[in-house]
């Protein structure tokens, strides 16, 4: 559907929702996302809070079922396709080694009373991957330095240890089983700039090792621009504009790409004046209209706009746009 | 504006060696060592740090809210519009407090009172400190929800009503209410989405024109300052290692620490590979490093660094730094550039 295409895509997801019954009526979390991720390439998925991303990450995975659609992930060896929405608990339960998530919070996603070793080992031995005891020793001490972990932490427990430590261990976590696919929801807002560079840096250094493909939730697009080779930008619950992170940057186009775009703080002088303020806040995802979600935010929208939802399309070559004006505002 | 802030009569806030620590079983953490900070009236001062610099509790030793115990203030003058504040009794300082100096708290979701109206919480701050009726505070607090933006009709709701945009719009009406000569913003923003982000800063700066306040903005957030702070102070381990016009902060960067602290944003104009990172971590501030706090970390670090605390040297324009090898090189190579 989107993304360019000589080999295989590794994901393809097609026609993915997800909705969350409500007393007020359906929740429409993801509405229908279609799009595909290249083998090593890192896709950025960026929104504000409440658009669906990581309810997306999410179903990506399957630590959320999915209400309808389909993501088929590529097994290199036999060049099929399996849908991770649809297998069964054996066939997933050999998935989940492939497929690997780091959260945002490296302050709630640790147990607090496992020490470093018994969180990396937990993986491990949940998975049956090392039966003898020097294996794992060897391996838990492997994973340490690869995400920079001194060796003297391996008794300390997470509440002794700040939040980039805690973030790695996180990360060592979700390395243990060798994945190749790795959805990262949030890695670095909870940390200090400082600690965040270190920890992109980490990320950067792994994918070029191991060949990681990422898909790297953020609202901070800075951060975003930063890892990714493709940028998503969702807006509730519906992509509205995909396509490679230079493009993006250069020409946004879809008027709330343009709004997300002017309103980050530059850390520059004399950065740019002409922001974009848009009025009122996100409208709710209870049942929404099916006509464009924006609209009602947005600074072009006219008469054109009333009628059905507009669809990702291709607008220019490999840049796909969801907006029935795009390029004529 | 740059050179007249320092004059006598223009100075609005002049804190003069601050040092406040926690004195806990563990030990003493040295949450603010000597901290001197000045803020001209009208001013917009950007105090920037990563968690655990010590500006929140700065800011809290401003309004005299530290915790005791553990925190003390072991030494320091506080000179607001004249007065010291910590020779202030406990009475005096609640006359302050919320009148004279205001503050706005980082997560707009904990810092209103759930159960009680909005314009029931704004009213309580003008009752507090201005000599009016119950009716005439209700219609102030209306007046101040529409100049924050917020319709008069939603006046009765309560903050859960509110979406956190609202609610940090909200905040900032209570702590406008009574015009307060200081306005102390605790990372007002981080709680919000960029575009809500870009609404309060712009309502912000509306605001502070208005009213003419002067601000301190707490913040890790370098675009922030950027867009609307004139001076920046920028903290390290409980002190203030550089501070100086924006202009030339951002034009001429002096302390390692502030140099790091650009290099590990990502660039929106550039492409690079990787991030110039400042290696190793903030320094436990129960147990910080003799000589120079940064000096572990320091690319620029000379044995002596280690020895001695450096002095907080003006290297000219109102730009002072505290760092001695990166001082004394400025002032040996004056005119040769970066």
């Amino acid at each position: 559907m989107s993304g360019s295409a000589e080999a295989n895509p590794y994901i393809i997801v097609e026609g993915l929702k997800k909705y969350f019954p409500t007393k007020a009526g359906m929740l429409h979390a993801v509405d229908g996302v279609s799009f595909s991720v290249m083998k090593g390439e890192t896709l950025g998925l960026v929104g504000e809070s409440g658009c669906g991303k990581s309810t997306l990450g999410r179903c990506l995975i399957r630590l959320l079922p999915s209400t309808s659609g389909s993501v088929l992930l590529l097994d290199e060896k036999s060049g099929e396709y399996t849908d991770v929405t649809k297998v069964g608990k054996s066939t997933m339960k050999a998935l989940r080694k492939r497929v690997q998530i780091v959260f945002q919070d490296p302050y709630s996603c640790l147990n607090p009373r496992l020490s470093v070793w018994e969180l990396i080992a937990e993986p491990l031995i949940v998975n049956g991957m090392y039966p003898d005891k020097n294996g794992m020793k060897a391996r838990i001490r492997e994973l340490m330095s690869i995400v920079g972990l001194a060796e003297r932490l391996e008794n300390s427990y997470p509440h002794e240890l700040d939040g980039g430590r805690r973030q790695r261990i996180g990360i060592a976590r979700s390395l243990a089983l060798n994945p190749e696919f790795i959805v990262l929801d949030e890695p670095v807002s909870a940390l200090d700039v400082c600690i965040q560079a270190q920890i992109l840096n980490l990320l950067n250094d792994l994918q070029s090792e191991f060949h990681y493909t990422y898909v790297f939730i953020s609202h901070n697009l800075s951060v975003v621009k930063h890892v990714s080779d493709r940028i998503a930008v969702m807006y509730l619950g519906k992509i509205v504009e995909l396509c490679g992170y230079k493009e993006l940057f250069a020409h946004p186009s879809h008027p709330y790409t343009q709004a997300l775009l002017s309103a980050i703080p530059v850390a520059k002088l004399d950065a740019r004046h002409d922001r974009i303020i848009l009025e009122g806040d996100v409208p709710s995802p209870v049942e929404p209209p099916e006509v464009c979600r924006f609209m009602g935010r947005c600074h072009y929208a006219n008469d054109a706009c009333g009628g059905i939802s507009p669809e990702l399309e291709e607008f220019l070559p490999a840049h796909f746009v969801a907006c029935h004006r795009a390029g004529n505002f | 504006m740059e050179n007249s802030a320092h004059g006598g009569n223009d100075l609005l806030l002049d804190i003069q060696g601050l040092t406040i620590h926690y004195v806990t079983d563990s030990g003493t953490v040295h949450a603010v060592e000597n901290l001197n900070l000045r803020v001209g009236r009208g001013e917009t001062l950007g105090f920037v740090g990563e968690t655990g610099a010590g500006k929140t509790t700065a800011a809290l030793g401003i309004m005299r809210l530290i915790p005791s115990p553990p925190g003390v203030i072991k030494s320091g003058r506080i000179i607001f519009d004249g007065n010291d504040l910590l020779e202030k009794s406990e009475h005096e300082m609640r006359s302050i407090r919320g009148a004279k100096i205001a503050m706005i708290f980082q997560d707009p979701m904990t810092s209103l009172n759930p159960v009680m109206t909005v314009d029931k919480q704004i009213a309580e701050m003008i009752r507090l400190h201005r000599n009016v009726s119950d009716a005439e505070s209700m219609r102030l607090a209306g007046d101040m929800l529409e100049l924050v933006g917020i319709r008069r009709e939603r006046m009765h709701d309560y903050p859960h009503q509110f979406s956190g945009g609202m609610k940090q719009r909200v905040v900032i009406a209570i702590a406008l209410a009574c015009d307060p000569g200081l306005l102390i913003a605790d990372e007002p923003t981080t709680a919000l989405d960029v575009t809500i982000q870009a609404q309060v800063l712009e309502l912000m700066k509306k605001l502070k024109r208005t009213f003419d306040a002067s601000m301190i903005l707490i913040t890790h957030d370098l675009g922030i300052v950027a867009d609307i702070c004139d001076k920046v102070a920028i903290m390290y381990a409980g002190r203030v290692v550089e501070y100086a016009g924006k202009r030339e902060l951002f034009t001429n960067p002096v302390h390692p620490y502030t140099i790091g602290l650009f290099n590990s944003v990502p660039d929106l104009d550039e492409d690079v590979e990787r991030l110039a990172v400042i290696p190793g971590l903030m320094p436990d501030p129960m147990d910080l490093p003799t000589g120079c706090a940064f000096h572990p970390r320091c690319a620029f670090a000379l044995p002596e660094c280690s020895k001695d605390s450096p002095d907080t040297v003006d290297v000219g324009d109102g730009h002072s730094v505290a760092c001695a090898p990166r001082a004394a090189e400025l002032a040996a190579g004056k005119g040769a550039g970066k």
